[in-house]
Formats: C-alpha cells, sequence, structure tokens
C-alpha cells in the first residue's frame, strides 16, 4: 500500500500520461499554438507568393477579397451565435431564399422597395429560430438542421422550383451592391467591411457583446448576474438573419439571377471559417477580428492553389487539414498538453 | 403504473406510432387527392419503400451508435461517395481483368475498407487529438470529398456489372437484396449495443464521459471502433446502392449527413448522447421515406417535402423536451 502511494506521490500522473508530452505555453510552442492562426496565415502567403508573383497583385488580392465577401458577411452573424454558445446551420439555405426573393420582388415590386421586404422576410425567420433557440430553449443543432431543410423546401414552393431571372438587367441599379465599384474598390468589399467593423465594435465594445461572450462562456452564471439569456440569443440569431440577407443582396445583385440552390452547402464552408478564426464550438470565445481571418485563409488558399496550376478541389483536403491542426493547437495550448486526455 | 411510465412508453413508441398516423393519413387523403388508381397501402410501393430507405438507413445506423457515443459524424456523404469511386473503379483495374465475375467481391472489399479506413482516420484524430467530433468530421467532410474529386477529377465513374446489377435488382422471400442488408444490418448493430461489453460502454461513454474514464473504460478505442463501424456502414449502403446503378458523380451524397441526422432524431437519439435505440432509428427512416412517398402520393409538390420534414423535426424537438422536462428543476428565466 505505502509503496503504491510513495510511487504515486512521486511521480504525479506519470504512470497515466505516459505518452503526453509537456507542452510549454511559454516560448516559441506556446506563441505558435497561441497566435498559429495569423502564424500559417503568414506562411500561406509567403509560400503562394514565392510560387507566384502574380498572388500579391493587388488586382489579385482585390479579387478575392471580393469571391469571399459573400461567405465573410455571413461569418460575421455566425460568429454572433457561436460565441453565445449555439450554432446556425441554416444560414445557407437562408441565404438561397433571400436571393431568390430579392430577385423576384425586384420585378414585381422595384428595387427599393424589393431590398426592404426581403430583409423582412429574412428577419422573421431569424427571429422565429432565436425564438426556438432562446425563448424555447431547444437545441440549435437540430433547430437550425430542420430549419435547413424547411427554408430549402420554403424557397422551392415560393420559385416553383424553377430559376429566377430579372427581366432587365442592363436598366437596373439593382446591380451596385455585386458588381460596381466605389473610390476603386468593389462594394461587395466594402459592404463586408461595413459589416464588419460595426459588428466588430458591437461584439468588442458594447454591453450587448460583453452579454454575448457572457451566455456563451457559462449561461448560467449569466442568468444569475442578470443577463436575459433568452433575448441576447434571440437577437444574436436576428443579427445572423441580416447577415444572410446582406450576403443574398450581394450575391444576387452580382449575378441578377439564381439557382434555388446558390447557398447550399456554404452552413458548412460558413462554420469552417469560424472555427478557423479561432472561436470554440462551445461558446464563450472568438472575435470578429479573427473570423474576417479565417474567411480570408480561405480564400487565398483557394487563389493560392489555383494560382499554381492545381484543381479547385485540392483546396477541400488543405482546408481539411488547416481546420484540424488550427483547433488542435489551440485546445492544446489551453489544455497544456499536446495529447487528448483519453485512454 | 410507476411514474413515468406513461412518458417512457410514448417517447420509445413515439416514432412508430407516427408512422401508422402517416400510413392512414396519406391512405384517406389518397382517396381523395391521388391521382393514381392504385392504394397508397400496397404492398409493391411498402416493399419499394423499404428498399428505397435501404442506403440512407444503413448509414442513420451507424450514425445511431455514433450519437449515443456522444459523438457525430458529418463525412458520411463524401465517405460514401469515396467508397462508390472505389468500388465502380477497381472493377475495371487491368490487375483484375482476367478474374471475370471473381471482381466483385474484390471491389466490395476494396470499398469497404476503403470506408473502415475513413472512419479509423477520424475516431483516431477524435481520439488522440481530444478535438471535438463536430469539428473533426466537419473538416474530414471537405477533406474526403476533396479526395473523391482528386480520384477522378469532375467526371462521374461509371461500370456497370450486369452480375451485380442482377444481384442488387434480386428479391429474396419478397424483400429487395438492399432490404435484406438493412434488416440484417440493423439486427448486428442492435445485438452489438445491446448484448456486449463494447454497446454497453459506448452508452456510458455518451451517458457521462469523465464518469466513464474514472470507471476504468478505454473511451478513445470505443470511440474509434464506432467510426469504424459508421465508416464500413457507409461504404455498405454506397455498395448496395451502387451495385444496381453503376454511376456515380463526384457530389453524390452530399447532405446525406443532414438526412441521416434527421432520421436518427426523428427517432429519438439524444445528440447529447447516452440514450438511444437502433429500432427507432430504423422507425425514423421509415417516417422519413414514408413522408416523401405520401405526400407525393397525395399529389403535393415534392419541394414541400423538405419544408414539412424540417417542421417536424423542429416539433418532435418541442415535444421531446415538453415530456422530459423535470417539473420545476428548471431555471426560471
Amino acid at each position: 500500500m505505502s509503496d503504491i502511494s510513495s510511487k504515486a506521490a512521486s511521480h504525479p500522473g506519470s504512470s497515466k500520461d505516459k505518452s503526453m508530452k509537456p507542452f510549454s505555453l511559454t516560448g516559441v510552442g506556446g506563441f505558435l499554438a497561441k497566435q498559429g492562426i495569423l502564424v500559417a496565415f503568414a506562411v500561406f502567403i509567403i509560400g503562394f507568393t514565392i510560387a507566384n508573383q502574380r498572388f500579391l497583385d493587388p488586382d489579385n488580392i482585390m479579387g478575392v477579397v471580393r469571391s469571399s465577401a459573400i461567405l465573410g458577411v455571413m461569418a460575421l452573424g455566425v460568429t454572433f451565435v457561436v460565441i453565445s454558445g449555439n450554432l446556425d446551420l441554416s444560414v445557407g439555405s437562408m441565404m438561397s431564399f433571400a436571393t431568390i426573393v430579392v430577385l423576384d420582388l425586384h420585378d414585381k415590386l422595384g428595387p427599393a422597395l424589393a431590398i426592404p421586404s426581403m430583409y423582412a422576410m429574412v428577419l422573421c425567420l431569424g427571429a422565429f429560430i432565436g425564438f426556438l433557440v432562446g425563448y424555447l430553449k431547444l437545441n440549435s443543432l437540430i433547430v437550425t438542421l430542420g430549419m435547413l431543410s424547411a427554408i430549402h423546401g420554403l424557397t422551392l414552393t415560393y420559385s416553383g422550383g424553377k430559376n429566377m431571372d430579372i427581366a432587365d438587367k442592363e436598366g437596373t441599379w439593382f446591380s451596385v451592391f455585386g458588381q460596381s465599384t466605389l473610390l476603386g474598390i468593389p462594394v461587395p468589399i466594402l459592404l463586408f467591411a461595413l459589416v464588419a467593423s460595426v459588428l466588430g465594435i458591437v461584439l468588442a465594445k458594447t454591453p450587448f457583446g460583453r452579454k454575448v461572450y457572457a451566455v456563451g462562456g457559462n449561461g448560467t452564471a449569466a442568468t444569475f448576474s442578470g443577463i436575459r439569456r433568452a433575448r441576447v440569443v434571440f437577437t444574436c440569431y436576428l443579427l445572423s438573419a441580416f447577415c444572410v440577407g446582406t450576403a443574398g443582396l450581394i450575391q444576387a445583385s452580382r449575378s441578377l439571377g439564381s439557382q434555388n440552390t446558390v447557398g447550399q452547402g456554404l452552413e458548412l464552408e460558413v462554420l469552417a471559417a469560424v472555427i478557423l478564426g479561432g472561436a470554440s464550438l462551445l461558446g464563450g470565445s472568438g472575435t470578429i477580428f479573427k473570423t474576417v481571418i479565417g474567411v480570408l485563409i480561405l480564400g487565398f488558399i483557394q487563389n493560392g492553389l489555383l494560382l499554381v496550376g492545381l484543381q479547385f478541389y485540392v483546396q477541400y483536403v488543405v482546408t481539411w487539414i488547416i481546420i484540424i491542426l488550427a483547433v488542435w493547437l489551440d485546445i492544446a495550448a489551453k489544455r497544456g498538453k499536446l495529447w487528448s486526455p483519453f485512454a | 403504473m410507476e411514474p413515468g411510465t406513461l412518458s417512457t412508453f410514448l417517447k420509445r413508441g413515439a416514432i412508430w406510432g407516427f408512422i401508422v398516423v402517416e400510413l392512414l393519413f396519406f391512405s384517406i387523403a389518397g382517396e381523395f387527392l391521388s391521382l393514381s388508381d392504385k392504394a397508397f397501402m400496397d404492398m409493391d410501393n411498402m416493399l419499394l419503400l423499404f428498399k428505397q430507405s435501404a442506403p440512407i438507413g444503413i448509414i442513420a445506423i451507424g450514425m445511431t451508435i455514433i450519437m449515443i457515443n456522444g459523438n457525430i459524424d458529418l463525412s458520411v456523404g463524401a465517405t460514401f461517395a469515396l467508397s462508390a469511386v472505389v468500388l465502380l473503379d477497381s472493377m475495371t483495374w487491368p490487375v483484375f481483368a482476367g478474374l471475370g465475375d471473381g471482381v466483385i467481391p474484390i471491389a466490395w472489399g476494396l470499398a469497404l475498407l476503403t470506408g473502415i479506413v475513413l472512419g479509423a482516420l477520424n475516431g483516431l484524430i477524435v481520439w488522440k487529438t481530444g478535438v471535438d467530433a463536430f469539428i473533426v468530421t466537419l473538416g474530414s467532410m471537405l477533406g474526403y470529398r476533396g479526395l473523391v474529386f482528386m480520384y477522378n477529377g469532375e467526371q462521374p465513374t461509371s461500370h456497370l456489372n450486369w452480375t451485380l446489377v442482377d444481384f442488387a435488382e434480386a428479391h429474396f422471400l419478397g424483400l429487395h437484396t438492399a432490404t435484406w442488408f438493412l434488416i440484417a444490418v440493423t439486427a448486428v448493430v442492435w445485438f452489438v449495443m445491446n448484448r456486449t461489453i463494447h454497446g454497453r460502454n459506448a452508452y456510458a461513454i455518451g451517458d457521462n464521459r469523465t464518469a466513464a474514464i474514472n470507471a476504468g473504460i478505454r473511451v478513445g478505442p470505443h470511440m474509434m471502433i464506432n467510426f469504424m463501424i459508421i465508416g464500413f456502414l457507409a461504404s455498405l449502403s454506397a455498395v448496395v446502392f451502387y451495385s444496381e446503378s453503376g454511376s456515380v458523380n463526384p457530389n453524390d451524397g452530399e447532405l446525406y449527413e443532414l438526412w441521416v441526422i434527421t432520421a436518427v432524431v426523428l427517432g429519438g437519439t439524444k445528440l447529447t448522447g447516452g440514450a438511444g435505440s437502433v429500432l427507432s432509428t430504423l422507425g425514423g427512416v421509415i417516417a422519413i421515406q414514408l413522408l416523401r412517398k405520401g405526400l407525393g402520393h397525395i399529389g403535393a409538390d415534392t419541394e414541400t417535402v423538405n419544408l414539412v420534414i424540417g417542421l417536424i423535426l423542429i416539433a418532435v424537438l418541442f415535444l421531446d423536451r415538453q415530456l422530459n422536462l423535470k417539473g420545476k428543476q428548471e431555471l426560471r428565466i
């Protein structure tokens, strides 16, 4: 008996954790783990620049950011939802819905009325999800999974399964949101930057932003501190719906015509960008700035791989590796050990 | 009657009750609305329903044990597609040219091995890194899909082997081959989950992972075995389906993970783990397929299926929570 206890005392945890190497939180390893995503971003940019000089061309950079804008705007809203400790898988089909609705109403009501009507409809959907998850406290994964399917059905019912096109593509000012430039910068980038800065300030500098972190970090503690959890979650889904509406607006304005499935599968890419940005799916951590970095990483990897002559699908494999490494390093830094505690 | 027995019974039997309601509704509504003269509860129609349930159903059985274990697998659609590509492509490899129909078991074996390896890779990452299975499989959903594309570009992979088609279209005791596979998988997995140590440990891990670790259960290997099982089942589903169709697009199997999870949740398995039943999942799969066929039968647009299934999923979640509320224990907010 004394033998065992003295052994355990002299080597605390050693019998269990033989395979686990100590993982220093200071020094180079710790820095890599904590700021890993920025380091990876820099490495990629340097690598692609060496491989192809055109990569850092201003036109190329502008093109990448512009094509990332739709995904990016959606990721901003989802960041709020994820920080509050929930998930939103319905953004992809909601984006299809927004695109189809705004294109359809464009010809029926004119663009000036179509845009607010589309926002109103999308916010209603967001409010419905927010009600279910916030006030009824249903599991957000399943609710938004159900809404993914339901909104897809709604879109198909609305459009009758047909593609939606604007009749007069030349004579409408509706195309400004997706196609024109202001001071040499494409409008989608400006919209993305505008929404990102506003939401970034809301999240970092306002009482509401602090409540979002509190609710996601520890819902019970937040409730006992007098924060109305349900209302915060509800507002997060409204913000997410607003961002989805904006993404739909850019998409519709850029193409002036759309299929019913334009946003299909985007929900998981959006989530990948948010996770790459370092937001924890458990809630309570993440920032708008890091999400923007996550979005840009996805965009630049895609672009860089194309520029060095690889097919578009190689990015899927690269994204897979990066996501797992990023999250692994992140949690390894938090627990102080590289390998998991599972036997 | 003990308190709670009624609600337990309601929860257990809910999915089968739902199926009966669906059958009655579509039979009666079909009398008035259907464009065809055939009754909805026609024997051939029901047999076809089982056959069509099989591809999603086989994967859903696997997803049930993953979710009982407290994990989730979003990569099943991509695993399904990659196994199908391996199945169809390997039959044309020059190495096996002289084998004739002897190539079939080899192709099946290779396809199933693909699924097991992909599942094992997921499981190993979850085990060793401790990253949440949702993130790991979200990543591999993209990664495995990338592998599908890298294998054969954006071209469909096609190879029809008529012996295989005959086998897949065969009937045995009145049921289609695919249906037999679904039944066999359900039976085997039910046995594993209810009568073996692995199954009992899987429930324990899903119920309370920390307690399971403290009780000396090796959490990692059990999770990895479950991921290998679902990888195997995803490829088995592909093998059964593509033996008949003979052509696979690189996008095939997309969104399967969502249909599968819907079926499992309809069957009453908890996302949080520790509870759930393979048989109820079978009920969930049949309920979804019945809904698709039924809505088509009464002449509703096929688009409404998505709408109805989504709303039913949310309604089920709501009802389940109402049945599970423990009086006033819950925090009033």
